[in-house]
């Protein structure tokens, strides 16, 4: 088994790791990269609790190899905030109770980012299909929802 | 283990004849990596074929559109060319798998998976859809109906690879559709399903006809019946009954905890039934011009 050299531009900013061939991408962020933000919940993309943006799209970070990431543009929840600033998305969260234990909650707060970026006034059903392979245990998910939402106003907003 | 990403097709061919039944190809990676966690493969090597150049392109041919065998499902759905010519592979494709999921998975994968209950595949086939084989001897084309043998089985050989999904050309006037049935609204695998695509003559009768039936046998079929009993119709009752008719008796699904025999049969026809109206009225709307 030969370990594999990466060099990967990872939330703006230039990143090089070691990984094993078979190791993932979800792994090498938590492990070799110290990022702990995507969490693994299943391991086989059901949950979404992973959940990362690599060249623009939603992946599951379980669900990619981190050799991967080469070359790519890669960008996980810790990148979401700009210093002490939360992204209106995060202060959503926090000021609507969208979270209990919050385990699911990076996975969702980086879709949804994708999401309004693509249509900054979704309807809540666009989100709740958008948002489909973000399991969530605890909310039920109407305060998400609505977050998002109060999110989405603020953005249009600004 | 080995992750390999060659640069060319003949490399990459190369590489799968040398380590044959040891090596995996790693596409959009939703199936490989989920068998690699559980165990249930252990490839001493994974070609990495997205560095192979083409593979991530959506390209026109012959009026048709290659789709190279790394575009994933939200990149169809992006692209105005091939929903506007085939809306209904490209619905196939989009009710694969999460927006997570969507983001990776690719039709070719889709395909070489030989799954029975593969949504893409019944799409394809009524499409009339031609996988581009690269392998030792050069590239190869194959009818999707022709490739899957049986369930998670292809006509793949040493050494070969799906590099692309050829779409043909298409005149207007003509459209397709694909439904499922699955017990949710979203991220589930289908109990049955059917693709059907249509062509109209300058009278509004069916010209041509594919049907497709997925999740009802061992693998997904092609219905020649189902597409005579409805070629020279405006879909009329009668028509429309016998193709219910046609479907039903072209399923052989299993009885599981999903759906049982009865069911399933009935399912594949009014699934048939539904989407052979929706790609008449898309047919209608392209051959005015009337793009809804």
């Amino acid at each position: 088994m030969k370990n594999i050299h990466v060099s990967t531009t990872l939330n703006g900013d230039e990143a090089e790791f070691v990984c094993a061939p078979e190791e993932t991408l979800l792994d090498a962020l938590r492990n070799r990269l110290g990022l702990s933000g995507a969490k693994e919940g299943c391991g086989t993309g059901d949950c979404g609790a992973c959940t990362v943006e690599m060249d623009g799209r939603l992946v599951c970070a379980c669900l990619v190899l981190g050799a991967e990431a080469q070359d790519a543009q890669i960008k996980t929840v810790e990148g979401m905030a700009i210093g002490e600033a939360l992204h209106p998305l995060q202060q959503a969260f926090i000021d609507h109770a969208a979270l209990q234990c919050g385990i699911c909650t990076p996975g969702i707060l980086v879709a949804a980012k994708n999401l309004l970026e693509r249509n900054p006034d979704p309807t809540d059903t666009e989100i709740r299909y958008w948002l489909a392979g973000n399991l969530c245990r605890c909310t039920g998910y109407d305060k998400i929802i609505k977050a998002v939402q109060i999110a989405a106003a603020d953005m249009r907003g600004a | 283990m080995e992750y390999m990403k060659p640069s060319t097709a003949a490399e990459a061919s190369d590489i799968l004849a040398r380590n044959e039944g040891a090596a995996r190809i790693l596409g959009g990676g939703t199936d490989l990596l989920v068998h690699l966690r559980a165990g249930t493969m252990e490839p001493g090597m994974i070609v990495d074929i997205k560095h192979i150049p083409g593979i991530s392109d959506i390209t026109p041919e012959d009026g048709g559109l290659r789709i190279g065998a790394a575009v994933s499902g939200q990149r169809m759905g992006e692209h105005e060319g091939v929903k506007q010519m085939w809306p209904g592979v490209v619905e196939a494709c989009e009710l694969i798998g999460s927006t997570q999921i969507q983001g990776r998975c690719t039709m070719a994968g889709n395909l070489c998976n030989g799954g029975p209950a593969a949504d893409s595949v019944p799409a394809m086939i009524a499409a009339g859809a031609v996988a581009r084989i690269e392998g030792p001897d050069g590239a190869r084309d194959c009818a999707v109906e022709e490739f899957v043998t049986g369930p998670g089985k292809t006509v793949l050989g040493k050494g070969e690879f799906v590099s692309s999904i050829f779409l043909p050309a298409r005149p207007k006037g003509a459209s397709d559709s694909y439904m499922r049935f699955i017990p949710r609204t979203e991220m589930d695998i289908a109990v049955a399903s059917a693709g059907v695509n249509i062509e109209l003559n300058s009278d509004g009768t069916i010209k041509s006809a594919r049907v497709a039936l997925g999740a009802v046998g061992p693998r997904v079929v092609l219905v020649p019946d189902a597409a005579d009993a409805i070629i020279g119709s405006k879909l009329e009752d009668p028509a429309i009954a016998a193709l219910v008719r046609a479907c039903e008796a072209a399923c052989n699904p299993i009885d599981d905890k999903r759906g049982t025999v009865e069911f399933r049969t009935t399912v594949a026809g009014v699934l048939a039934k539904r989407a052979a109206r929706t790609a008449m009225t898309r047919a209608q709307e392209n051959a005015t011009g009337d793009k809804s």
